[in-house]
């Protein structure tokens, strides 16, 4: 019976081995979790508007994204990265030097960050930068010294805050999410505060100063959270004292049972993010292969649909879940068209 | 389990009765009756757990299995398609008709609440892509009344199925508590209503913005021809491997090596099969990203230590008397294990068979890295070498990317999607139990 099986198996391997040579002839896109979403919805309005398959998008985050991107031109690897920050110096030469010149870079908008809370937890309704780094940061300022940070309860610091168990649940380190918030909330707040100065009159250099601002702390009131923002929702349902970072849209989903704070005096909103009043957002980026389009059949018409006025505009489904429209958009509808890759501006 | 008694039997002390317990023995009894109800209380806490479980699986995840939706009929005229074919969000623009269809049909039943064609676009989900693929399919519907029934967004549907109260609903642009009026209205005129959500079952994934057309359908796929390569592979290499190795192996330390390894390799992470199938058959041979075929290898280097571990069990447990005597009437060594060892060790392979399947059915962190995770199960597969070679996801990588999405209607879909996927894995299971029950002999 085993040796009946055997040959068969053995004949269907060489049968996928003779199909695999069949060429691909739908787009293949990874990278960012936050922009999944925006392509996921992308794609499938390009699946049910045009004749092209539609297209796979993958999850696993930016870095991930774009070593795979990285990794060379062909059929094997894929044709779009996404990114939630643009891709950097070291990313474009290991590109090229696996041959993956002329990258296009797309903008597709912009994503808000923000601080919510339970609904009935307590009143955490203002934050400033600075309120974030007393709480959080490994090492803060207290009457003119730099010392390991003491502060337990967020009343500790601001009177205005509640006197509340500080806990936050933080995105980890492999989300691009966590670089801007270290950059826009845990640098500011050590500036703002004087910490920085005060650890660069202690000796430190500016990056070293800087390193040792957006570290955070270690003793358990600062959780890394390396899954969705899924997760970051089931903790702070569990410890309703915990604050937690969200995407603006993923708040927006939620708002039966989170409540958001200010940041800066700010509300988060669309609007007070494409006007960059409101201080922590970012923008979101694709990266497209040159040398796969006109390979792989619908690569381009999906660029191009990803960033026209009904898909990406500020009345598109993309806003309507909760992106912010990037004011400059015909810049990039004309850098898609005219196929302008990294660098030739 | 053993008998056991309670009443102490043999030699008593020669100054006590056979009647009355002396000191040792009612300790030894205590001890015993302590000892039973530590098992009880272990037990029960089990039982507890497990019903916790369910209950919540079924609570949140029966939800999945119903949908709202939107009851009407309209004529979709000629100008109007075609005017929708011109555009390049065809879609937006048939969702455009069905919106003004319904306000024109709302308005002539002269109901008694505010109709917009905002609040209407917040209580249906997105009916463009389902409208435009009927009447590609069916030109000739064209110009005549066709009756639809549209999902309602996941918000309306959370309002029918509890999940969205007028206490807990905040004014959003997803919806508002004005639109509920019109919500009660639609359903008095039974316009809108509850139903069997069948497209759960059999449809494909959706985009984050679409819970209510998102199915299990092509996942399921995906995961039986990744199942069908794990079966057609693992078991013939297994059994092979694990018959020389106990029957014909000599035993010596390249043997004793070779058993280790497969031990070692059946407490291997799942991630790092995953890891190792990226390089060797994505990166290095050359097979297609996503594609069930990939997935199914990786599971099948998965799979198959637990196949030769239980194969080898099956096999030893066959007495050597059975041997012996057909190597006594003249049988070759080969004759004696295909003719007399096999067929007796069959049940034992198949229920460790199955059971190796199971588990490689309910995996999803190789799937992570191959490429299976994420928006990938939107389309069936046209054929059985495109079911293979085309991406497509699996159940378990299906629910995870379904919990990972901000939509609360999608993470009910997940807990239904955890209820269809145990469904497969009772199943199989009780295949196994069955198996064995029927087949299994004992010397």
């Amino acid at each position: 019976m085993s040796l009946v099986k055997l040959a068969t198996s053995a004949l269907a391997l060489s049968v996928l081995a003779a199909t695999a040579a069949a060429a691909r002839d739908q787009v293949q896109i990874a990278g960012s979790s936050t922009v999944l979403p925006y392509a996921s919805i992308v794609a499938e309005a390009f699946g049910d508007n045009f004749d092209f398959p539609t297209p796979v998008v993958e999850s696993g985050g930016s870095s991930s994204g774009l070593k795979r991107f990285c990794e060379g031109v062909g059929e094997n690897t894929i044709d779009i990265a996404n990114a939630s920050r643009s891709i950097r110096e070291k990313e474009i030469k290991a590109c090229a030097e696996a041959g993956v010149t002329d990258i296009i870079e797309v903008r597709i908008g912009y994503d808000g960050i923000v601080f919510a809370s339970p609904i009935d937890g307590p009143a955490y309704t203002a934050f400033q930068p600075a309120d974030i780094f007393n709480a959080l940061g490994s090492k803060v300022l207290v009457d003119g010294a730099i010392v390991d940070n003491p502060h337990s309860q967020w009343a500790d610091f601001n009177g205005d805050l509640p006197a509340a168990d500080i806990l936050a649940f933080i995105p980890g380190t492999k989300h691009g999410t966590r670089e801007v918030f270290e950059d826009k909330v845990l640098l500011k707040g050590c500036e703002v505060t004087g910490a920085m100065e005060a650890m660069m009159a202690a000796g430190l250099s500016e990056d070293d100063a800087e390193d040792t601002c957006i570290d955070v702390r270690q003793d358990g009131k600062s959780v890394d959270i390396d899954g969705d923002y899924t997760e970051t929702l089931a903790r702070i349902d569990a410890n309703p004292n915990g604050i937690g970072i969200f995407g603006l849209a993923f708040f927006e989903n939620n708002q039966d049972k989170l409540k958001v704070a200010t940041m800066g005096g700010v509300a988060p909103s669309t609007e007070s993010i494409s006007t960059g009043e409101y201080p922590v957002s970012r923008p979101l980026f694709f990266y497209i292969k040159t040398a796969h389009i006109g390979v792989i059949p619908g690569l381009k018409e999906f660029a191009s649909f990803f960033v026209a006025d009904e898909i990406a505009g500020p009345e598109g489904p993309l806003s309507a879940y909760g992106l912010v429209a990037d004011p400059e958009l015909t810049v990039t509808q004309a850098a898609v068209a005219n196929e302008t890759p990294l660098g030739s501006k | 389990m053993t008998e056991t008694t309670t009443t102490p039997s043999a030699s008593p002390p020669k100054k006590s009765s056979l009647f009355v317990l002396d000191e040792r023995t009612r300790k030894r009894n205590a001890a015993e009756t302590r000892f039973r109800m530590y098992g009880i209380t272990a037990i029960s806490v089990g039982l507890v757990f497990l019903v916790l479980l369910f209950t919540s699986i079924l609570r949140s995840g029966i939800p999945a299995f119903t949908q709202t939706v939107v009851k009407i009929e309209f004529v979709l005229t000629k100008e109007q398609f075609d005017k929708a074919e011109s555009k390049m969000l065809k879609t937006g623009e048939y969702q455009n008709i069905f919106v003004n269809a319904l306000i024109g049909q709302l308005e002539a039943r002269n109901l008694d609440v505010n109709v917009d064609s905002k609040s209407i676009k917040r209580i249906v989900g997105k009916p463009g892509g389902m409208i435009r693929s009927f009447f590609l399919e069916n030109p000739d519907q064209i110009g005549t009344p066709v009756s639809f029934e549209i999902v309602a967004s996941s918000r309306v549907d959370g309002y029918f199925n509890g999940r969205v109260t007028r206490d807990t609903l905040v004014d959003t642009r997803f919806l508002k508590a004005s639109d509920l009026d019109l919500v009660d209205a639609l359903q008095e005129a039974d316009i809108i209503q509850g139903a069997f959500n069948w497209n759960f079952i059999t449809g494909t994934d959706s985009g984050v913005d679409n819970p209510g057309g998102a199915g299990l359908g092509a996942s399921v796929i995906g995961s039986f021809f990744m199942m069908l390569v794990v079966l057609f592979l693992s078991l013939p290499i297994g059994v092979a491997a694990s018959i020389y190795l106990e029957e014909f192996a000599p035993k010596n330390l390249w043997t004793d090596l070779i058993e280790v390894n497969i031990s070692n390799l059946a407490a291997v992470p799942s991630i790092v099969f995953g890891i190792l199938g990226l390089a060797v058959f994505i990166q290095f041979a050359g097979l297609p990203q996503s594609a069930p075929v990939v997935g199914g290898l990786v599971l099948t280097l998965m799979t198959l230590p637990t196949i030769i571990i239980s194969t080898r069990a099956s096999l030893a447990a066959v007495p050597p008397s059975i041997r012996d005597a057909a190597l006594g009437v003249g049988a070759s060594k080969m004759q004696a294990v295909f003719h007399h060892v096999l067929p007796l060790a069959m049940p034992g392979i198949l229920t460790g068979t199955i059971i190796g399947l199971a588990q490689a059915l309910g995996e999803t962190a190789p799937l992570l890295l191959i490429g299976m995770v994420g928006f990938v199960a939107r389309e069936y597969p046209d054929g059985i070498a495109s079911g293979f070679m085309d991406a497509n996801s699996a159940m378990p990588a299906q629910i995870y990317t379904w919990a990972s999405r901000a939509d609360p209607g999608f993470y009910e879909k997940a807990w239904g999607g955890i209820i269809v996927l145990l469904l497969f894995l009772i199943t199989m299971n009780a295949i196994a139990v069955i198996l064995r029950r029927r087949f299994e002999r004992r010397w």
